[in-house]
């Protein structure tokens, strides 16, 4: 017993000395560089494949695709690496990879056109290429996440005029496939709801931070939930409204879903209360229905998620044909440019990951979406760990944004939801879509990187501090 | 704050987990149910994605093969020389699938089949594009192009087989249909053709020679005295009852001759006269004293009653059972209920002339693959010793003597013995009778044996298996000969 007394305290007092001088964490960069060769490698044999496939010989701008691709991704790491050091290493590599194979399958998909004569990859390259710029601007110019709190009510306007303005133009500057969800001017299109959503997840996260004490404390109970006050539910209306309003006027099904559920996850986060989920629950499944009564289209997607293949010609024809191209690939796939992902209307798009579930299987889509779930995991992960409130709730609701976009539109066209038009964050052919979501994994970044960064070391105390002797 | 997260983060996880769910069910639970809806092109698309294999005769002529459109179904498939070739190539249709060889062996020329295993196998690692194997039937195309010919449009058919192996070297029906017309890329146009082909009233797309059956008439006297020879009772000179009238037991009704003819000198004849002047009532004497279980089981050992694959199944010929005496009478001369296909007929000719072996009719003498390495080649298959050697042979000298000097002189070749026997077969009441003619030759070492048949005569009134259908089986056998004399 005595002896062992000593040891004991040795081994304490060794431990405190741990935790008073931690060693640095490391930046885990190298990782990420090793980690992203690695995503351009598998990019690059995904296109040496198509080529030999569709053409019988490896593509002779494979390697000049694969340094410009490496260069774009090294300066991203690069960037990284001066402005975010400690961020987290696998976050950068899994987007390029999926941007990669996106890029491959659009380039894939350009091959099976029947006239040749314009390249969407091409397009799609130039896109990602301004998007790892967005990407750098954001490290660059957000130094630190939490200034944008700064911006709260300023991201609240942009974002909705963003978001309201093709619901405002007339159908002619907006209306692409019966959904009013973009800008059309001068032969250029973008779809403004890409980028609004990302502004209005730094402004609920900014509204939250200010208003959560009201919105978690100020209750009274009923049957036994505690349910807010009635003036705090003003905010909340408000965002329905804005959902349902996308829903009705921009017939932008896949964006309301997508908005309403970030916002209600962050007041959930913000709040603590399930009672808020429940609350946002009804008032979505009250509006939903509503809506399902109110307006054919609504219905008509109803409809079609239903029984598809009462109208397999007309209204059923996209999601029948992309659940036939999944079910023609199989386990395995039939190999990239063996198949006819060129059957699916907007394959490029909407429709990209029926591309993927035909030609490289039910393997290569499940792969796929478990890079996702390590880019969502790994969002959290960096709000669960940063230290300030504004940080972990703009971390949740970008990392949310991210999950529930992928689960709407892989769920729509693998009809376990309706299906709704909307992107495949970092696949589908979109500049918009590419743009916001590298701006979105550049974010996530930048708290991650403040979240792993270690504590500046504790100024010493004034009085502490030996009296100094200013001569003048 | 982190609670709330660690909880959205599941939630999270399980909207991943329903898609990882939803994505085993789609591609792989349900995959089978979505492949085969009706309307996935897909499925249609894959069969026409590659290069199917050809189908070629024996000289290596190709009659059907696929060539390179630039529509969204890459091959397009096209019969060369359509009309003669139909009833042997089938066709391939994305409306009505495919038939006969295409569809019999379409393993093969779809390239799935296991034999090209190793050939998939490299074809998956290096990701090309698989190929149908050839096959490469047993038709002599001269042979086939004379017999079509020689039907000139008249409903019918000719099969000729090599009697040693069972090999078919022409087997033509007529009138026949372009399957070109049915194998295009055009829907509406197939379905039109389609439409068109269904209610003709000529029926051009039966098959005439195997999947139609026919009274076999007087050809049909060659299983009796095959049944009388092989009872060891008789042999070719024996004397037989021929009398110029033959009552049907318990019935007013009575067996006369062709054109009411004697036969000998009106009361007895011998069995090789009999079978030369085609003597009804000496043969329907014969068939009474037989007996049906004895013509029975002489007709089934020549393949009556179940049908052959050659690989396409043929029609079934039958000899009815349960007959009474004026039935057997009857069925002894291949009426009654007696039917037969030409295939049938071309057999019995065949199994005579290979001693009495009857081989197993084929078409198919070999399938390649598409690196020209031969996969399987037929071997030729004997069914059963049908007659004796001995029966053969004196049934042999009797053909002969048809083509001699009796019903089928019009068969004689320049300077070759030809062994025959003609058919004139009644139907219906009012039409003129089907014309049959059975044949091989030389009769010493037969090369070919070719069966004809010309419905109701061509519509000739007065035909006779001699005026009619001799004259068809003899071109196709002068041909066959001056090939391989």
């Amino acid at each position: 017993m005595t002896a062992a007394t000593p040891s004991a305290s040795t081994t304490t007092a060794t431990g405190l000395v741990r935790a008073m001088k931690p060693r640095r964490p490391r930046t885990r960069r190298g990782v990420e560089l090793a980690m992203l060769v690695f995503a351009v490698l598998i990019a690059l044999a995904a296109y040496a494949d198509v080529g030999l496939t569709r053409k019988h010989h490896v593509p002779p701008d494979t390697l000049t695709y694969g340094l410009g691709l490496g260069a774009l991704l090294l300066v991203a790491h690069l960037a990284v690496r001066r402005f975010a050091s400690y961020a987290d290493p696998l976050l950068l590599p899994c987007c390029a990879l999926l941007n990669g194979i996106g890029l491959v399958l659009i380039h894939r998909l350009d091959l099976a056109a029947p006239k040749a004569d314009r390249s969407d990859a091409t397009l799609q390259l130039a896109w990602s290429a301004i998007g790892i710029v967005a990407f750098i601007a954001v490290l660059v110019v957000v130094r630190d996440h939490r200034r944008l709190q700064r911006y709260t009510y300023t991201a609240m306007l942009v974002g909705l005029v963003l978001l309201a303005i093709p619901s405002i133009l007339p159908a002619r500057f907006s209306e692409v496939n019966g959904a009013r969800n973009w800008i059309k001017f001068a032969g250029f299109s973008i779809q403004p709801g890409e980028f609004g959503k990302i502004l209005l997840v730094i402004f609920v996260a900014g509204f939250l931070v200010a208003k959560r004490d009201a919105l978690a404390l100020a209750s009274h109970r009923f049957l036994g939930v505690d349910l807010p006050r009635g003036r705090d539910l003003g905010p909340v209306l408000l965002a329905w409204l804005v959902s349902i309003g996308l829903l009705v006027r921009g017939r932008d099904l896949g964006m309301s879903l997508l908005f309403f559920g970030f916002f209600i996850v962050m007041l959930y986060i913000a709040t603590e209360r399930l009672s808020w989920l429940l609350i946002g629950l009804l008032l979505f499944c009250g509006g939903t229905f509503v809506a399902y009564h109110l307006f054919a289209h609504v219905r008509e997607r109803f409809e079609i998620w239903l029984h598809p293949f009462s109208d397999p010609q007309h209204s059923g024809y996209q999601l029948i044909q992309g659940l036939f191209g999944f079910s023609s690939g199989g386990m395995l796939g039939t190999g990239l440019g063996n198949g006819r992902p060129d059957l699916v209307p907007f394959a490029k798009s909407d429709f990209i990951v029926a591309a993927i579930g035909e030609e490289l299987g039910l393997t290569g889509l499940m792969a796929i979406l478990l890079v996702y779930v390590i880019i969502v995991t790994r969002g959290l992960r960096a709000s669960l760990s940063v230290r300030d409130s504004f940080g972990k709730l703009l971390a949740a609701g970008l990392s949310v944004c991210l999950a529930v976009q992928v689960f709407v539109v892989v769920g729509g066209v693998m009809r376990l939801i309706p299906l709704t038009g909307i992107t495949t964050p970092f696949l589908s052919y979109g500049g918009s879509s590419l743009v916001s979501n590298w701006a979105l994994i550049a974010l996530l970044l930048r708290i991650s990187d403040s979240a792993r960064r270690p504590a500046p070391p504790p100024t010493p105390r004034a009085d502490d501090a030996m009296t100094q002797v200013i001569s003048r | 704050m982190n609670k709330p997260i660690r909880r959205v983060a599941i939630a999270c996880l399980v909207l991943f987990v329903a898609l990882l769910v939803n994505a085993n069910v789609v591609q792989f639970a349900d995959a089978k149910n979505y492949r085969d809806k009706p309307g996935n092109v897909r499925t249609l698309y894959a069969q026409y994605d590659h290069k199917r294999g050809d189908i070629v005769t024996s000289t290596g002529s190709v009659v059907a093969s696929s060539v390179q459109t630039d529509d969204a179904l890459k091959y397009l498939r096209t019969y060369a020389d359509a009309l003669p070739y139909a009833p042997i190539t089938g066709f391939y249709s994305i409306v009505y699938g495919a038939t006969n060889i295409e569809q019999e062996e379409n393993s093969i020329l779809a390239g799935t089949d296991d034999r090209l295993f190793a050939r998939q196998l490299t074809n998956l690692i290096t990701g090309r594009t698989p190929q149908g194997g050839s096959v490469i039937l047993t038709i002599d195309p001269t042979l086939q192009k004379i017999a079509y010919d020689q039907l000139a449009g008249r409903k019918g058919a000719v099969v000729a087989v090599d009697p040693s192996t069972g090999a078919i070297l022409a087997l033509v029906t007529s009138p026949s249909y372009d399957p070109n017309l049915l194998s295009s890329h055009d829907e509406a146009a197939i379905k039109s053709e389609w439409a068109k082909l269904t209610t003709d009233p000529n029926n051009p797309m039966l098959d005439r020679a195997l999947d139609q059956t026919y009274p076999p008439g007087s050809t049909f006297k060659l299983v009796t005295a095959a049944a009388a020879l092989t009872s060891g009772q008789y042999n070719p000179q024996s004397t037989i009852p021929a009398p110029t009238v033959l009552p049907y037991p318990n019935s007013t009704k009575s067996l006369k001759n062709f054109a009411g003819e004697t036969c000998g000198d009106g009361k007895t004849t011998t069995l090789i006269d009999a079978l030369t002047i085609s003597c009804n009532t000496a043969f329907g004497k014969l068939g009474e004293t037989l007996g049906q279980d004895a013509l029975r089981k002489q007709a089934e050992a020549f393949g009556f009653n179940s049908p052959f694959n050659v690989p396409m199944k043929s029609a079934t010929s039958v000899f009815p059972s349960n007959l009474d005496d004026a039935e057997t009478i009857q069925s002894a001369i291949g009426q009654f209920d007696v039917r037969s296909t030409p295939l049938q007929m071309a057999m019995i000719g065949a199994c005579i002339a290979n001693g009495g072996t009857l081989m197993k009719p084929y078409i198919v003498k070999q399938l390649v693959g598409p690196n020209l390495a031969i996969i399987d080649t037929t071997k030729p298959t004997v069914v059963r010793q049908a007659i004796s050697a001995q029966v053969a042979a004196q049934l042999t000298q009797m053909m002969e003597s048809v083509v001699d000097h009796g019903t089928g002189t019009t068969a004689q070749l320049p300077g070759v013995k030809v062994a025959g026997k003609t058919g004139t077969a009644e139907n219906a009441v009012g039409k003129p009778p089907h014309a049959w003619f059975v044949s091989f030759a030389p009769a010493t070492q037969p090369k070919i044996a070719v069966a004809v048949v010309v419905e109701n005569g061509g519509g000739v009134n007065d035909a006779t298996g001699a005026k009619v259908a001799a004259p068809i089986a003899k071109a196709v056998m002068a041909q066959a000969l001056k090939e391989q004399p």
